[in-house]
């Protein structure tokens, strides 16, 4: 039996160094903080120092952003041996990656870049994740992503794409809200509908993030997922829904641009937090 | 099948002048200029940030706008070869110093290289220093023979210009201003404990510490650095160098030849 994702159903933060000496001053409310993986892949230095500080505290969470699970290609063997050192050195509580790919023959492009979703698609990236948790030894969580186009080629919708990968491996679903109502407006579609049809049991950690507005060639809306703001209403609407279905998730905010002063971004953590305890209130009466 | 479509993304992705691949759609237009649009300037606008962090002075040197047209033309000719973006720029001043526009600035790839060296270092392997009282129980005759292991982290950079100056003015570290004394400068870049530090190397410093660097015994060091600067002052630089914490281990094995 695999290690399973283990995040306390609580909030949690995106770790930025910056709020590093803000943290430890303090006990913090959150449950966890989750860090991208390949920024501590380095051999040693401040990264892993600080690391290995707030994991002493706080649950963690490796987040990958360059595994490009989504690839039709094979993955980097390289890639995933530095992630099973990392993961052996930390043992954090979950290990999650995206539903995208990023790298392409030699080039490495920093950014998760979408697929389309077909029968072939779904085999391969079925592949990868089986792949990445036995190299593990544990289970991962895939992560919903944020898009701005479409693939004509696609015939699984992407709600259906992410359960089938999840039923065939038995890997736990990311659920990225901002994400969802990104691509919903993006899309012309319903998010409500969509989160609908999410299959909630399977999720083990939400995240929640900031964007920017822009319009498309025809003047159509054009969110882009820039985890550089606030979280807005509308989200906050479309979480609160998700948690009075699912009870309480483990639930990260996202701040990665513009990074806020510690007490900005801890306050968007106490929110999610006062509607996770809310929601186990319910659940418990 | 989606593989040459991908690749037909990926190739679009860093050249603007291509169009929008064939099958990439939208529910308001197909083959939408904007829509993929974002995808070209995540890509772009994210390294270029990269390695503005990077090379901090550099960009400093020649100003942000000047800096971002170069980083760019250097992202769409080197995109990163690997996820760990902490490696990105390790040749961006191998570019720098081939990139016409900046042909005048002598000095700026040098600068760019001490910057790339400070990364290597923040991110190198942690090392205790050797215990200085560990050298007392070794006999005079055998010190020649003695070979240092230093600090992983330490890395030399050598310049005919006054490198370890411009990057200090242009990072912070010194007040900006003309440089008098224009000189050439050799600095050692390491990180004893957490913090990175660059120090100026003194005359025949860098001969010698690339020779430890690179294994060599002490008498060959010494050699390598007078042959640099004939009044080396061995005392002086083996002290410095273990002060700072840089040394981690020694032997005293005969070499094999």
């Amino acid at each position: 039996m695999p290690i399973q994702s283990s995040l306390p159903p609580s909030a949690g933060v995106g770790f930025k160094p910056e709020h590093f000496r803000d943290i430890v001053a303090a006990e913090q409310p959150l449950g966890f903080l989750e860090v991208h993986a390949e920024n501590y892949m380095g051999a040693g230095g401040p990264p892993h120092a600080q690391l290995a500080k707030l994991h002493e505290n706080y649950a963690l969470s490796i987040h990958g952003v360059g595994l490009s699970i989504g690839s039709p290609r094979p993955l980097e063997r390289e890639h995933l041996a530095r992630l099973k050192v990392l993961v052996e050195r930390y043992q954090p509580e979950s290990f999650s990656e995206h539903l995208a790919w990023s790298s392409h023959g030699e080039a490495y492009y920093n950014d998760l870049l979408p697929l389309p979703y077909t029968e072939v698609m779904l085999a391969r990236v079925s592949e990868h994740v089986d792949q990445v948790q036995s190299a593990l030894g544990r289970q991962m969580l895939l992560e919903n992503p944020s898009t701005y186009v479409l693939f004509a080629e696609s015939t699984i919708p992407e709600v259906e794409f992410l359960r089938a990968i999840s039923e065939r491996t038995g890997c736990g679903l990311l659920l990225d809200v901002n994400n969802v109502f990104v691509s919903a407006k993006n899309h012309g579609t319903d998010a409500l509908a969509y989160l609908e049809r999410f299959p909630l049991e399977r999720v083990k950690e939400i995240h929640l993030g900031g964007h920017d507005e822009q319009a498309d060639d025809t003047g159509a809306p054009l969110l882009i997922d820039a985890h550089g703001t606030p979280v807005v209403e509308p989200v906050w609407a479309l979480y609160e829904h998700v948690i009075s279905r699912a009870g309480p998730v483990a639930t990260l905010i996202e701040w990665d641009n513009d990074v806020p002063a510690w007490k900005t971004l801890r306050a968007e953590a106490e929110r999610a937090e006062a509607i996770l305890e809310r929601a186990g209130r319910a659940a418990a009466a | 099948m989606f593989a040459p479509m991908q690749a037909s993304f990926a190739v679009a992705l860093l050249d603007a002048g291509k169009p929008v691949p064939e099958g990439v759609t939208s529910h308001t237009a197909d083959r939408p200029a904007r829509r993929f649009a974002v995808y070209r300037n995540n890509v772009v606008a994210s390294l270029v940030k990269a390695l503005g962090v990077r090379f901090p002075a550099t960009s400093r040197i020649v100003g942000e706008e000047f800096f971002n047209a170069m980083a760019r033309v250097f992202v769409a000719a080197h995109p990163p070869r690997s996820p760990l973006l902490m490696t990105y720029g390790d040749d961006f001043p191998d570019f720098i110093e081939r990139f016409e526009p900046a042909a005048e600035l002598l000095y700026l790839a040098d600068v760019a290289r001490l910057e790339a060296a400070r990364t290597r270092a923040y991110h190198a392997a942690d090392a205790e220093p050797l215990d200085p009282n560990l050298l007392q129980t070794i006999s005079p005759e055998a010190l020649g023979g003695m070979r240092f292991v230093l600090h992983p982290s330490a890395e030399v950079v050598r310049s005919r210009h006054p490198i370890v100056t411009i990057w200090a003015m242009n990072a912070g570290e010194a007040k900006l201003g003309p440089i008098e004394n224009w000189q050439p400068e050799d600095a050692l870049v390491a990180r004893p404990r957490l913090d990175v530090e660059v120090r100026n190397l003194p005359a025949g410093g860098a001969a010698f510490l690339e020779a430890l660097i690179a294994g060599n015994t002490l008498a060959e060091a010494v050699e390598a650095s007078t042959g640099e600067d004939a009044d080396f002052d061995l005392a002086a630089n083996l002290a410095g160098l273990i002060g700072a914490g840089l040394v981690i281990g020694f032997s005293t094995e005969p070499q094999k030849d």
